[in-house]
């Protein structure tokens, strides 16, 4: 179904924390316009992984290529100039400021003219009208785009994260966890924002726990466990225990089985 | 005015962060009126105002550390060092006021950009840092000034305390400069992109640095404008004392100006505050001290207000944040 091309890959990546393997040769592709979804047991890789796609560390080892062309993050801010935003679970979102402010956090507008190049101040108005349409497009109910985000529930934070991603955005949203500390309701409404975001056009990476949200949601599954991916398998080829069972090992996958053999041969 | 717009208005008064500060301040000056018909008069509140620019001046920079979850205790003795540095260089070693005064405020600088270098580089918790500068500066205001008070200053080091009238009450120009430098710390924190980011920073380091915020930059830039304050201060000082004494600003200057953050409403965790609020703070401060003068309680009783005023705020400050999360 994908086309032959991956929008973003990553090959034999490799991170070490002194004694601690998080990454152990770890491949990753994206194909454009899909939703993938990353499991894995705590531990397995996911966060290292996502971490070095979105510039937030740095791999000792391997390579990612970005629309085919070799790529060097050294901060998140490469990964955002190269097109990519990062969703956090809980992170990424200052309480203090409102909702316009937070979209435009890192990227203020300032006003024209001497005002702005000069004394340096604001367009706040802009950012707020910009922020508002944000907001609509993504069909996120916000009463003041001028309320500070820490007045706001848990999902409407989220929603603020996620609207803030989607509007900067020009090649691929990574959300880590989206769903982790909400409710019930909360949750579908992150869930249709993320369909939202595709709908858009944009391909997803989507790290969660969640079983049925990943199976509803992804085209792909991208299964890590000891720090590489063990598989890939799709919704349609593969039932919920099964994944499961490749992601806990329980099920021999195709890597199991080459180290098997790799052990065997010394 | 359409019914909403005007509940909406009356809503965004009482959530204003600087209410509570300035409701304090009210009944602080009440008190005091009640208490003594010599407080409430043009000329005792031109002393109150006098009397805080020193601090006020300081608590600008301490607000901003404290904006991005730090605290400095040297700001005191790092503006006795400066303040000693320009009196000494143009009394004592000839030199011509205005390097003198520049060498004075460079040297608050460099501790500035001390403290943000230590933060950013070495990642050493600020309490910690300025701990030691504190002793630093403390010593070397000694060591440079050999005990000795300088007099007999150039006119331009004098400046900021001298005074003009309005409608009979003597103002000085320090006053002016004070409210200058809190209007400029108002339009940055509150007008520019680099505020945002200091809030942001504050609030939690780590998401920032993952929204693409320099945030090693923007604490050095916090630290490094936080010693030009301590130096612009101690300038101030001189005009106030008229002398380079290097025994001024080592004690309560300290305290005083972290009170008057937190009095203001800004919290110690960071990210929340504002510099309008630390001005409030600060008055409330210096209208506590005038007006136990003026009933005549003793100095030593004024510590001891001081000190459980601050813990009132900070508790007070911790139960916030606990409520909101």
């Amino acid at each position: 179904m994908s086309s032959p091309k991956p929008l973003l890959a990553a090959h034999g990546l490799v991170k070490k924390y002194g004694q601690v393997v998080a990454l152990s040769g770890a491949d990753f592709e994206l194909y454009p316009g899909e939703i993938l979804a990353i499991i894995g047991d705590n531990g397995a890789g996911k966060s290292t992984l996502i971490k070095a796609l979105s510039g937030a560390l740095q791999p000792d080892e391997g390579e990612i290529s970005l629309g085919g062309e070799r790529i060097h993050f050294r901060s998140p801010r490469d990964a955002q100039r190269a097109g990519i935003e990062t969703v956090y679970q809980d992170l990424a979102v200052a309480p203090a400021l409102d909702i316009a402010s937070n979209v435009f956090l890192g990227r203020e507008t300032r006003r024209r003219g001497p005002l702005g190049s000069l004394l340096r101040l604001l367009d706040k108005r802009g950012m707020r009208r910009e922020a508002r349409r944000q907001f609509e497009e993504l069909g996120i109910g916000v009463q003041s785009i001028g309320e500070a985000v820490g007045n706001l529930s848990g999902g409407q934070r989220q929603g603020v994260a996620v609207a803030r991603a989607a509007a900067w955005a020009r090649r691929l949203v990574i959300m880590d966890e989206p769903t982790a500390a909400l409710g019930v309701k909360e949750t579908g409404q992150v869930i249709d924002l993320i369909k939202r975001v595709r709908e858009r056009g944009l391909p997803v990476i989507l790290i969660s726990h969640d079983m049925p949200h990943v199976f509803e949601l992804a085209d792909r599954i991208h299964i890590m466990r000891l720090g590489r991916r063990v598989a890939v398998v799709t919704p349609k080829t593969h039932t919920m225990p099964e994944a499961v069972a490749i992601m806990t090992g329980a099920t021999p996958s195709e890597l199991d089985n080459a180290l098997t053999k790799e052990g065997s041969a010394e | 005015m359409a019914p909403t717009r005007t509940l909406q208005l009356v809503r965004r008064l009482i959530t204003a962060p600087t209410v509570g500060p300035f409701i304090a301040l009210v009944a602080t000056m009440a008190f005091f009126s009640l208490k003594t018909d010599r407080f409430f008069q043009a000329q005792n509140f031109s002393l109150v105002l006098q009397q805080v620019m020193i601090v006020g001046v300081l608590a600008i920079g301490q607000t901003l550390v404290i904006l991005t979850a730090g605290i400095d205790l040297s700001v005191g003795t790092v503006m006795a060092l400066g303040q000693v540095i320009m009196t000494k260089l143009a009394v004592a070693n000839g030199v011509p006021v205005l390097p003198a005064l520049g060498l004075g405020i460079l040297t608050c600088v460099g501790f500035g950009v001390l403290h943000g270098g230590l933060v950013t580089g070495v990642r050493l918790p600020p309490f910690i840092i300025t701990l030691g500068t504190l002793n630093i500066a403390f010593a070397l205001t000694h060591i440079i000034s050999n005990d000795l008070t300088f007099t007999g200053l150039p006119k331009l080091e004098l400046f900021w305390g001298r005074t003009f009238t309005i409608s009979g009450t003597d103002f000085t120009y320090g006053v002016v400069l004070m409210l200058v430098l809190y209007a400029l710390a108002w339009y940055g924190l509150n007008q520019t992109a680099w505020g945002r980011h200091v809030y942001a920073t504050g609030d939690n380091r780590e998401a920032a640095r993952l929204t693409g915020i320099n945030t090693d930059r923007v604490l050095l830039s916090v630290y490094t404008l936080a010693g030009l304050t301590y130096g612009i201060a101690a300038w101030l000082l001189i005009g106030r004392t008229q002398v380079g004494d290097p025994n001024a600003g080592q004690t309560t200057e300290n305290l005083d100006s972290i009170t008057a953050v937190v009095l203001g409403g800004t919290s110690l965790f960071g990210g929340r505050g504002t510099v309008i609020g630390t001005l409030i703070g600060a008055l409330i401060v210096g209208v506590f001290r005038n007006g136990l003068t003026l009933i005549g309680v003793s100095v030593i009783y004024q510590y001891l207000v001081t000190g459980i005023l601050v813990i009132l705020a900070v508790s007070v400050d911790q139960l916030l944040h606990r409520r909101n999360g």
